[in-house]
């Protein structure tokens, strides 16, 4: 059931256009991940959505209140996680939590029984007197992550919540997100990272402020058009530059190795004697089954 | 209206645990109350006298005594060769010279014609100002008394006189107006330094989507500061009376209830600056700029605004402190009432109504 209805969005700052003709929708019990370069319009989006900025034209719809409109009855149902730390890095962990559940309403007792239900999963309880500005990042997010949790809101907006978390909290963050979708919430978030992608439910990619594809992970994959090939030899920059420049292919570092692209139905053994002469075995070189990450790479490139 | 009480209790932490603000807000008033209290100090006292004394009578010397008991006139610390008056002032021992032809005692028995000659050191003017018209003081105070009750010297006498601040102390004049710029200062600037800084650090975003509106926000952000600056207000009085001996001639309760409508016009200053800046840096040089600054100069605090270039005089009727620097030395040092300060509670109000309105219709809830 979807509970976050977003379309024809245009946002625009001065001659540049941050949001093009934006549409999607979140779902209860879903994870929607927004993934696309810097400045591709996801911070905007977000924005948006959370009644943070005007927009040209569009309409955005929580739970059938119009955001332009209605802000203040949607407030109740929304957790927002903007992309920088933004709690009081002067107040403790406590206090910090206290605020924003006096500003959601709740009262003393239920705030006590909250805390301690955010303490368990974030394991910040030891660290409840320290100043948020002297945690971790890892801690920090899960900091605002609890502080946006407090209310118990039905849609989560993250921006960007693990950008910079080492790969531990990183893990232990998406196990909370993944707590919050079994509860039934709407959570919209976005993500640098592509092995995040794999743990949510949709993916759209953004770039330019445009939609490029939708769909779960494994029909995105489907998506990609054309053969990828391994090539088990270090990236160094010297050989990306020299297979950059065989016409045909387009090469591009994938962890420590090479993924090589041929286009439309050609094969990589077309190009052996281009390779070869830039003193490449052809023997290193593996078909492999497309990665999200390839398509991705692909739509980024067109 | 709980949850502008969280506000306020958060805002009141942020003052505690930020040592900057803390020194803005409680040091920086009592330094500039001392500072302006003291340095600036426009009385001139203490001027050195040396007195060249031919009469040698016992008359002659009662005056001389006159002028050094004053208060106004010291003694040279150096005795001066007498026999070149000119060389005293040039050397420096002496501001001015105090001539005394012989005849003294005679003229003042037979009330007969007379002429002390002084000269006098004008390198600065406002010493020698005060020199003339302290001798002539000194000088009628002698003759006053020397007269018969009942006798008048014929001719017309000018007779000078002093009313409000008759010790013509500056401290009375500059710590009422003081009181001004402070709560312009801790109200504008502290509160377009805190709204900037919820931007700067991105918590505003956060702030933005929860339940509270845009008038909470800023009704729980003020909160402590309007009493910071009225603690500040009282801590300046409490010093200005007992430390320095300003006179406090009228009500109390009136100062209290402008000060309040003053500080809600700074307050709104604050905000609005507030709207226009991202940073907290920024902030502070716009208020510096727009409320301080103009608090000191155009105020009538220390320049008086009827001397000012045209423009600045035009100027001078936005800036609120003018009104209420007129109000708190009425008050003060005159025992004033509403009888008289109406014109300029009326300004007043009128100004920060319409900045409370301005400030409140450019606050929004919206980050870009």
């Amino acid at each position: 059931m979807s509970i976050v209805e977003v379309s024809n969005l245009y946002k625009t700052y001065g001659p540049f256009e941050a949001v093009d003709n934006f549409s999607f929708s979140a779902n209860k019990g879903e994870i929607l991940s927004l993934v696309g370069p810097d400045g591709a319009g996801k911070t905007s989006i977000f924005r948006a959505v959370c009644g943070l900025i005007k927009y040209d034209s569009g309409q955005i719809k929580i739970a059938s209140f119009d955001v332009s409109r209605d802000f203040e009855k949607i407030k109740p149902l929304l957790g927002y996680m903007p992309q920088t730390f933004s709690l009081y890095p002067d107040l403790s962990v406590e206090e910090n939590l206290y605020f924003y559940a006096g500003l959601f309403g709740l009262k003393r007792q239920q705030f006590d029984e909250k805390k301690k239900l955010l303490y368990q999963f974030s394991g910040l309880g030891p660290f409840h007197n320290r100043h948020a500005g002297a945690l971790s990042g890892g801690m920090k997010q899960k900091l605002a992550l609890s502080c946006a949790l407090v209310h118990d809101p039905e849609v989560f907006v993250l921006d960007e919540p693990t950008t910079g978390v080492d790969p531990l909290s990183r893990r232990q963050f998406w196990d909370i997100l993944k707590n919050l979708r079994a509860e039934g919430s709407a959570i919209i978030v976005s993500t640098p990272y592509i092995d995040e992608l794999e743990l949510s439910d949709r993916v759209i990619f953004i770039y330019r402020g445009s939609k490029m594809a939708e769909g779960t992970p494994g029909e995105l994959v489907q998506k990609f058009v054309g053969q990828v090939y391994q090539l088990d030899l270090l990236p160094t920059s010297e050989r990306m530059q020299q297979l950059n420049k065989i016409e045909g292919i387009t090469s591009r570092r994938f962890g420590a190795s090479v993924h090589i692209y041929t286009r439309g139905s050609h094969t990589i053994e077309e190009y052996h004697d281009d390779l070869r002469r830039i003193g490449i075995d052809p023997d290193l070189i593996t078909p492999v089954q497309p990665e999200l990450e390839d398509t991705f790479i692909q739509f980024m490139g067109n | 209206m709980d949850k502008v009480g969280y506000i306020a209790r958060k805002e009141v932490r942020h003052i505690l645990r930020d040592p900057r603000s803390l020194m803005i807000a409680i040091l920086i008033p009592i330094l500039m109350t001392l500072l302006y209290g003291y340095a600036i100090n426009l009385d001139t006292k203490n001027i050195k006298l040396a007195v060249l004394d031919f009469d040698r009578t016992v008359d002659s010397r009662e005056l001389v005594a006159k002028f050094y008991n004053s208060g106004y006139f010291l003694e040279p610390e150096t005795t001066p060769i007498l026999s070149d008056p000119e060389r005293i002032l040039k050397s420096g021992q002496a501001h001015a010279v105090l001539i005394m032809p012989s005849g003294f005692a005679k003229a003042v028995t037979n009330f007969s014609q007379y002429e002390l000659g002084m000269l006098i050191d004008g390198a600065d003017a406002n010493v020698a100002a005060a020199t003339a018209s302290y001798s002539r003081i000194v000088m009628g105070r002698f003759i006053e008394d020397r007269l018969p009750s009942g006798f008048e010297l014929p001719g017309v006498r000018i007779s000078q006189q002093v009313l409000y601040n008759s010790d013509l102390e500056s401290s009375h004049f500059f710590v009422p107006g003081l009181i001004a710029v402070i709560l312009m200062m801790i109200s504008a600037l502290l509160t377009s330094v805190t709204i900037a800084r919820e931007k700067e650090t991105g918590t505003m975003e956060q702030l933005l989507t929860s339940p509270v509106s845009p008038r909470q926000i800023i009704i729980g952000k003020v909160i402590p500061y309007i009493a910071l600056a009225l603690l500040d207000a009282v801590l300046i009085l409490v010093f200005a009376v007992l430390h320095f001996g300003v006179p406090f001639a009228g009500s109390v309760t009136l100062l209290l209830f402008f000060g309040l409508i003053y500080i809600v016009a700074a307050l709104s200053l604050g905000i609005l600056i507030s709207t226009l800046v991202a940073t907290q840096q920024v902030a502070m040089m716009m208020a510096q700029l727009v409320t301080v600054l103009p608090s000191v100069m155009l105020s009538g605090y220390i320049f008086e605004i009827k001397n000012m270039p045209a423009v600045l005089r035009y100027v001078s009727h936005i800036v609120p402190a003018r009104y209420f620097i007129r109000i708190i030395r009425g008050i003060m040092l005159k025992g004033s009432d509403m009888s008289v300060l109406w014109g300029e509670a009326a300004f007043l109000v009128v100004l920060t109504v319409v900045l409370l309105a301005i400030a409140s219709k450019r606050f929004q809830l919206k980050i870009g």
